[in-house]
């Protein structure tokens, strides 16, 4: 019991010794003695004392080599999630994801991840930071970090017995003593607790600000931190300012002058009448059309526009950019958006359907009142002027007429070569639910009024 | 800088003549383990009052520069980047040549660190930590270049893929974000290795501690660090992965750097051998440094028996090597540059060399290939005032080397329309001084307060740290064998 006691008291028997050689075959002495809870304390890592230590090799590489691998799937991830599913970059039709390019970045991902553990993984394993050791209270240890060495066998080893350790150690020993257990506390001042709460608290200021950011609404405007960036000294397009006479910010084209490319002295060409004539208004149907009389519209086609095949094939696909969505590739008016607003029931909401194109009204129109619609437009469409040029809309203009002369006619022309199979194109009024949407019940004749 | 020992410039070269006896890792007659503890720990030791005038008025100088780099670096925040010289169509001026000047100079210290501990080169244990310190501190001003160069610095969260307002990410396909992702890993990298290196050691300055605050502080920083074989156990073997880790990281820095150039389609830029380039020119302009600095450190602080004539004399040869390819990656370029066939690149190339920037170009060549070509002499490798000036002359070499790269190619690209010169505004220039502030102020408090040399490594490749069989009858008292040449223990 006292012998029991007496350990309890000391943390262990400390040995101190000069040079390597002696604290090596003092270690091997402890190692095999048997004891487990012993360490040799050397001023720099000794060669070959691991051996007579019998100290296991570390697992410390298998942690990092499993962190390395977690780091590269974290940064493989990282990159596809960012980049090729949440928010994909369409760089020169590049593939989304593509490994080479993300070989940098997963590469110095793997270091960051393996190197941060052998580090922490080399403080876990030490038990670092440990800055209350019995060891440091004595003055003698101090040396062992600059040029002693020292073994302490501690007391908790089970097979502790203070005189026989001495025994062991004595042989190679220039010093021994034992290190008592440290029972004094260091108390930190009150002030160190009332700050370092402060401290900690204030630490979730910025995070709850962040969090407030992220969940609050809020009327008032962001805050600019530099406002020159946002609010610059200049007027932008299309607002006002009482600087000019006119209130514009914006300056009008000096009074007798064309900017370039804008001359418009063509008006065949330009407007579609002859000329020098009066140059039409915007038409609707409720004004009367096209206007009557007032107007002379181009029967043919400008002199600057050759009508060849080339042309005709340059309407073709111009007519399907732009028209065919509406008045369909035939210009039988069931172009995708009809189809689609018929089966949606569009006309409940004001929906005006495109017109077909092969229809007697729309075979009536002049050349040059087709090329006022493709401009212009009529009623509810709208016109597409500023998207097309006005020789394009010129070919428009002949791939319309050539889809009236060839489409929707209502029976087989009688100059048709023998064996050729003849369909008529379906009209709007031809097409059945089934064909406008798919979930929609099959086999209506009257499409308006199957519609849901 | 004042030289305070001139007698010790210019010594002669150490060791014997004999090229199969390799001199002694640690100089002196009598060196042992409390001497080169005694050694660097004393440099820190130091009362405050009784600092050497030289370090002050250093640091005098240094921190007014850093105060005024603070200064710029307000004035640019607050007024724009416009205050620099970057203008159409160089929009890469100096701040970029700073960045990859600096971040050039912070290679050799994990390279001597990392590279050359996995390849057993004993010689280092006396600049490691110094040289890694240097790396730290010139990535410090390196990294701060771009930052400041984004302009908005208030959003330079948005260089990271943090989740943001915009909803965006940042694009993972830009070298410049795979640099973020280099610089910023091998900053952190360096900086755990420089502070692993360093826990021993500041164990060492806690237990000789003496005062309470210098035993706070070291205690705090050194974890409670015992000496415990156990720990040195671990302890080395994350060392060696540090070191295993750090030495494809630092290559592939600079070559992701170069990427930030070689991956766009300006002629003088796309080109295949800038990677390997710019990780030679790193490497040469980082010993050059680390020369710089060590001549006059050893010398003020008294480290010539740790930091020997040998250490220099290795370091001139390895910055007339890495020297010698840079050379070489300038002549293979005119070679390309001809044998692609490629009109704008032989363009950008003659223009380097005889356009507008002809003296840049030259300045170049001078400092980088001619002058370390004195290294081939021995005797001129042991003048430390020949290694100094050669190591200054260095780094302006590189600087311009930079410099060329990317001002000469941008302001003559593929419009001649938009040609135009680069000129430095005084902020450019005052920024650069700045950051040099920035280096040495940090770099002086290293040298005054922390274990400027390793010192637990530099113990062990003293003969004294090695057992001699099972013979321990007769073991040798610390420091009696130190004096003989001890060809066999450097291994
Ligand atoms: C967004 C759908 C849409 C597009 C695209 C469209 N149109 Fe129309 N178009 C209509 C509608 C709707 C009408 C009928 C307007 C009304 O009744 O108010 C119409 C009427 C017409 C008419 C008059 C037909 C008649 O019989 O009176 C012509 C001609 C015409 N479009 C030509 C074109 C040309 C040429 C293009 C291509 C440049 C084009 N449209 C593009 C929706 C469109």
């Amino acid at each position: 019991m006292s012998d029991q006691k007496k350990n309890d008291e000391i943390h262990g028997v400390v040995a101190y010794f000069d040079d390597v050689d002696s604290v090596m075959s003092a270690a091997r002495k402890v190692r095999d003695a048997g004891y487990k809870k012993w360490d040799a304390y050397t001023p720099f890592p000794v060669h070959g004392i691991d051996e007579a230590m019998g100290t296991k090799p570390t697992i410390l590489p298998w942690i990092v080599l499993g962190m390395g691998l977690t780091g590269m799937a974290c940064g493989l991830l990282l990159q596809w999630y960012t980049n090729a599913y949440d928010y994909v970059f369409l760089i020169s039709g590049k593939p989304n994801w593509s490994l080479p390019a993300n070989i940098p970045v997963t590469f110095e991902v793997v270091i960051l991840f393996s190197a941060y553990t052998a580090f922490f993984a080399m403080l876990g394993l030490n038990k670092l930071p440990h800055l209350s050791n019995p060891l440091h209270k004595l003055p003698k240890f101090r040396r062992v970090t600059a040029d002693r060495f020292a073994i302490c066998v501690e007391a908790k080893d089970p097979n502790f017995d203070a005189d026989r350790v001495r025994a062991i150690l004595g042989a190679d020993t220039s010093e021994m003593e034992d290190c008592p257990v440290d029972t004094s506390r260091a108390a930190l001042p009150l002030w160190f607790h009332a700050v370092m709460a402060l401290v900690t608290c204030a630490t979730f200021i910025p995070l709850s600000l962040a969090v407030k950011g992220r969940f609050a609404t809020s009327e008032k405007p962001r805050y600019h931190v530099w406002p020159d960036m946002d609010f610059q000294r200049k007027r932008k397009t299309q607002t006002g300012w009482e600087g000019f006479e006119d209130g514009r910010s914006m300056r009008l084209p000096v009074e007798g002058t064309i900017p370039r490319g804008e001359l418009r002295d063509d008006f065949e060409l330009y407007f579609g009448v002859a000329q020098g004539s009066s140059v039409p208004p915007r038409a609707t149907y409720d004004a009367g059309s096209m206007g009557g009389e007032k107007h002379e519209w181009l029967q043919s086609f400008p002199t600057a526009v050759v009508v060849d095949e080339a042309l005709l094939e340059r309407g073709r696909e111009r007519y399907g950019i732009y028209c065919g969505v509406c008045h369909g590739a035939q210009g039988n008016g069931l172009g995708a958006v009809a189809l689609r607003a018929k089966a949606i029931d569009a006309e409940q909401w004001g929906w005006v359907s495109p017109k077909a194109l092969q229809s007697d009204s729309a075979k009536a129109y002049t050349n040059g009142e087709l090329f006022h619609i493709a401009s212009h437009g009529i009623s509810s469409m709208k016109g597409y002027g500023s998207q097309i040029t006005p020789k394009d809309r010129w070919a428009i203009v002949a791939f319309v007429r050539a889809i009236q002369a060839s489409q929707a006619l209502p029976k087989a022309p009688g100059d048709l070569p023998e064996g050729v199979d003849f369909e008529p194109v379906p009209t709007i009024k031809d097409v059945r639910l089934s064909e406008a949407s798919v979930d929609a019940p099959a086999g209506g004749t009257e499409p308006a009024g199957e519609a849901r | 800088m004042t030289i305070t020992d001139p007698s010790a410039f210019g010594s002669q070269p150490s060791g014997e003549d004999d090229p199969s006896v390799r001199p002694s890792l640690v100089e002196g007659v009598n060196e042992d383990f409390s001497s080169v503890t005694d050694a660097v720990a004393g440099i820190a030791e130091i009362p405050v009052e009784r600092t050497n005038r030289a370090w002050i008025i250093c640091f005098a100088i240094s921190v007014s520069l850093l105060g005024m780099l603070g200064m710029l670096i307000l004035h640019l925040i607050t007024t724009g980047v416009g205050v620099w010289g970057n203008n159409n169509p160089a929009y890469w001026g100096w701040p970029i040549v700073n960045f990859v000047f600096w971040v050039g100079i912070g290679h050799a210290g994990t390279l001597i660190s990392a590279i050359l501990f996995l390849t057993r080169q004993n010689w280092r244990t006396g600049v490691n930590r110094a040289a890694e310190a240097m790396t730290i501190f010139a990535v410090v001003c390196a990294g701060m270049f771009p930052g400041i160069h984004i302009g908005r610095v208030w959003v330079a969260y948005w260089l990271f893929p943090l989740p943001n307002q915009m909803a965006m990410w940042p694009n993972f396909r830009s070298p410049l974000l795979w640099d973020v992702f280099a610089v910023s890993t091998y900053a952190s990298v360096s900086l755990l290795f420089w502070y692993m290196g360093m826990v021993p050691d500041l164990a060492t300055f806690r237990d000789r501690a003496v005062n309470n605050t210098r035993r706070i502080a070291y205690g705090i920083f050194s974890l409670g660090w015992t000496g415990s074989s156990r720990h040195w156990h671990v302890y080395e073997r994350a060392y060696l992965l540090l070191a295993a880790l750090a030495t494809p990281l630092v290559l592939s820095v600079h070559s992701v750097v170069s990427f930030d150039f070689a991956v766009s389609q300006l002629p003088g830029w796309h080109t295949t051998i800038f990677p390997p380039y710019f990780v030679a020119g790193a490497i040469f302009s980082g010993f050059a440094m680390v020369l710089t600095l060590m001549i006059p450190a050893r010398q003020f602080f008294g480290l010539k028996h740790i930091i020997t004539m040998r250490h220099i004399d290795v370091m001139c040869r390895i910055l007339m090597a890495t020297g010698l390819m840079v050379g070489y990656a300038y002549s293979i370029e005119f070679f390309i540059a001809w044998y692609g066939g490629v009109q704008y690149e032989s363009f950008a190339f003659v223009n380097r060399a005889f356009g507008n920037y002809w003296w840049a170009y030259w300045i170049m060549v001078t400092c980088n290939v001619i002058i370390p070509q004195l290294f081939w002499s021995k005797k001129l490798r042991a003048n430390l005032w020949v290694v100094m000036i050669v190591s200054i002359t260095t780094n302006i070499g590189m600087w311009f080397e930079r410099f060329v790269i990317a001002v000469t190619s941008l302001s003559r690209d593929f419009v001649p329309s938009s040609w135009g010169y680069f000129s430095p505004t005084w902020v450019d220039v005052t920024m650069f001084i700045g950051s040099f502030g920035l280096f040495f102020t940090l770099f002086l408090l290293f040298l005054r307060f922390l274990p400027v040399v390793a010192i637990a490594e530099v113990k062990t490749v003293m003969p004294q740290a090695h057992a001699h069989g099972e013979d321990h009858g007769e073991s040798h008292s610390a420091g009696g064998s130190a004096a003989a040449p001890a060809s066999r223990h450097d291994a």
